[in-house]
């Protein structure tokens, strides 16, 4: 045993992510070159953009682990449900954030009643739910299995998110890597990609520590089980 | 013939709580087992476990041929159809009359409105409370209309919590007559009680239990008793 | 299945036929939000026949929001929520009948609506070829989400504060189509209004869909 959650992998995975956050601010700020039409604000995208996807990623991994939960039942499955969504919750925190700061200097306005932003708004608050649920003080099969239901649940919401862009046209601008490739200078691309590696990079290591830390207080839980049925026995002693 | 129910070292956690510590139990067909103990003993648990309503965590459970673990969707339905459970909550509809309340949990286990009509004839009450809302009635006439659901579902495995409470004498005999006809029917019958002498004089066995656990399980050898109502069941 | 589905919808009508709490309690609201949004609107018809389409979906919404919580209510007092998984229905059946019961009140309630915002708004119903329609499938999704939420919830002690937050956001996209459908419809475009209908009718069939799958594990929850 030792002491906290981390391990020699997840170390260099941090130390990783890290680098790569200093790596990433040194691109997105310094080295990538300002767009013709958006100017400095383009570098905002950076940090928008990648959190939001790989918080949808995060989102749909919740959706698959509560499949899994309710398919097999194990404790795995649910932990790492919940963990995911936790981590998410973080990162579409920092996109709508980000977005918001973007909108102000783009559009003149924080917030407009966009097709996207409210969805992602939406979205937000159903993972906040989910969370909620997680939360109750129930029997823990119990709340696994509402928690499964509801991460479940989030699936139909975090596909709409996603394409609401598509299915929508809107002020919101579209999906910028695949359908103007050749505006992108090569520096923007690399600064995008490398975005997207060390905000995954973010999410795994976080989401190591999550599933730890809560798995750990499962067995918390567990500690000391027989001595409560030891205990629970002697009650009926002189009883008969 | 295998027992309706089965119980070797069984373990029922409430939360963090073993409320059931280790449970060894039999009850054959036909027997009337009578369940007593101090409050917070774990009958209540144990009856609701019977009833597949809370997991066994670990140790042998097998209920009217089911093993509760890894008991799935339509297994446990069939099972839980098969067990008449008369807890302290009425399991009623307030805002439903008798007829209508005995009519619907008789339809939804497969009996069918004569079912419905005969238990509630049993119960005596297909008089004026027939159409009377649950929520309007007395807690002992609630109690029958309970006692009706149970009798119309024909359940294999009578599971009663304390069926005694809140009954005047008339109801408590119909009762005895009730739980008897059943056990003679081929129904296994356990019933959780305080009230000793009744309880005992019905029981073909007596089980005590304390701290989760069996402490006493000895045959009383009663047999079971005649029904003593004046109406018979068809 | 269908058998189940019937015998807890017929169950479920039966109980509101007999205690009227959706007609004299959830009705009465329902035409309330309506006032209260014109009183704080300023009555000008301008305004109000631009908002009538919002204004009357968050009015079903929300007395949709009480005739979700009302429908489970009834299902997790004294003893009925053992009841009903000792009494070997199909949670298919269940939701089903859950479903439909909670649509007809929804139904009923959409028409008093409906006459409500043409007295008091003089909005012109005259698209009935889309505005039916889109009743029926913002009903069936409504019912089909609140159903599956509104078992979820039943059961715990938080569930009056719990289910709000769970299944408001859910519904959201129903509110939004539906205003977008009824705002082509009354405003004599209704050519635009089709493409909502289509996402509310998959919306409805994708809920429908999830609640059955589900109702299941939901049902046995204890």
């Amino acid at each position: 045993m030792n002491d906290g959650t981390s391990s020699p992998g997840t170390r260099v995975l941090g130390a990783l992510t890290l680098i790569g956050m200093a790596v990433l601010l040194a691109f997105a700020l310094v080295i990538s070159p300002a767009d013709e039409t958006q100017e400095e604000t383009v570098r905002m995208f950076y940090v928008h953009v990648p959190t939001a996807l790989v918080a949808f990623g995060a989102f749909f991994l919740t959706v698959a682990a509560s499949v899994g939960y309710l398919l097999r039942r194990s404790e795995g499955w649910d932990v790492m449900a919940g963990a995911s969504a936790e981590v998410g919750a973080v990162l579409l925190a920092a996109t709508l954030v980000s977005g918001m700061l973007w909108g102000r200097v783009t559009w003149g306005v924080y917030w407009t009643w966009d097709a996207r932003l409210t969805l992602t708004a939406l979205l937000f608050v159903l993972v906040l739910g989910y969370l909620a649920v997680r939360r109750l003080p129930l029997e823990r099969e119990r709340r696994s299995r509402l928690a499964a239901v509801v991460g479940l649940l989030l699936g139909p919401a975090t596909v709409a998110c996603h394409y609401a862009t598509t299915w929508w046209r809107t002020l919101h601008q579209g999906p910028t890597i695949t359908t103007a490739d050749a505006k992108m200078d090569g520096t923007m691309l690399f600064t995008f990609f490398l975005g997207m590696v060390v905000f995954g990079l973010l999410y795994v290591w976080l989401l190591v520590h999550r599933f730890r830390v809560l798995w750990l207080e499962h067995r918390v839980e567990d500690l000391g089980l027989d001595e409560a049925i030891a205990e629970r026995r002697r009650e009926a002693v002189g009883v008969s | 013939m295998e027992p309706a129910v089965h119980l070797r070292g069984a373990v029922s956690l409430l939360g963090r709580f073993p409320a059931l510590a280790g449970v060894d139990l039999d009850v054959a067909t036909g027997e009337i087992v009578l369940l007593r103990g101090p409050n917070g003993a774990g009958k209540t648990t144990l009856l609701r476990c019977c009833a597949a309503l809370l997991p066994v965590t670990s140790g042998e459970a097998m209920v009217l041929g089911h093993d509760l673990a890894g008991l799935t969707g339509p297994a446990r339905r069939a099972l839980r159809r098969q067990v008449g459970l008369l807890a302290h909550a009425t399991g009623l509809y307030d805002e439903l009359t008798v007829a209508d309340n005995v009519a619907f949990w008789a339809r939804a286990a497969g009996a069918d409105r004569a079912d419905a009509e005969a238990a509630m004839t049993r119960l005596e009450l297909d008089g004026r409370l027939r159409d009377v809302a649950v929520g309007r009635l007395s807690a002992g006439q609630r109690r029958r209309a309970s006692l009706a659901v149970l009798l119309a579902r024909r359940p294999a495995l009578w599971l009663l919590d304390e069926p005694h409470a809140g009954l005047d004498q008339a109801g408590r005999d119909l009762l005895d007559g009730l739980i008897g006809d059943g056990a003679r029917a081929g129904a296994a019958v356990v019933l959780a009680s305080h009230e000793r002498d009744r309880a005992e004089s019905i029981a073909t066995r007596t089980v005590t239990i304390a701290g989760g656990t069996i402490v006493d399980d000895s045959v009383v050898g009663a047999a079971p008793p005649v029904a003593t109502g004046a109406r018979r069941a068809p | 299945m269908l058998r189940d589905a019937a015998l807890v919808a017929g169950k479920d009508l039966r109980l509101e036929a007999r205690s009227r709490v959706a007609l004299n309690q959830v009705a009465p609201f329902a035409l309330l939000v309506l006032m209260l949004f014109a009183f704080a609107l300023d009555p000008d018809r301008g305004i109000l026949a631009r908002v009538t389409p919002g204004l009357y979906w968050v009015a079903v919404l929300f007395s949709g929001l009480l005739a979700v919580q009302r429908a489970f209510a009834v299902e997790s007092t004294d003893g009925v929520a053992d009841a009903l998984r000792l009494s070997g229905l199909d949670p298919a059946g269940v939701f089903l009948g859950k479903v439909a019961a909670v649509a007809v009140q929804l139904l009923a309630l959409e028409v008093l609506l409906g006459l409500g915002v043409v007295v008091l708004y003089g909005a012109d119903p005259s698209s009935v070829a889309l505005l039916v329609p889109t009743c029926l499938a913002a009903t069936l999704g409504l019912a089909a989400a609140g159903s599956v939420y509104g078992i979820l919830a039943a059961g715990l002690r938080v569930r009056e504060t719990l289910l709000p937050l769970l299944l408001l956001p859910v519904l959201a996209p129903v509110l939004i189509a539906a205003t977008s459908a009824f705002e082509s419809a009354l405003g004599g475009f209704p050519g635009e209004g089709w493409r909502w209908l289509g996402l509310l009718v998959v919306f409805a069939a994708l809920y429908t869909g999830l609640g059955l799958a589900t109702f299941g594990v939901l049902l046995e929850d204890g």
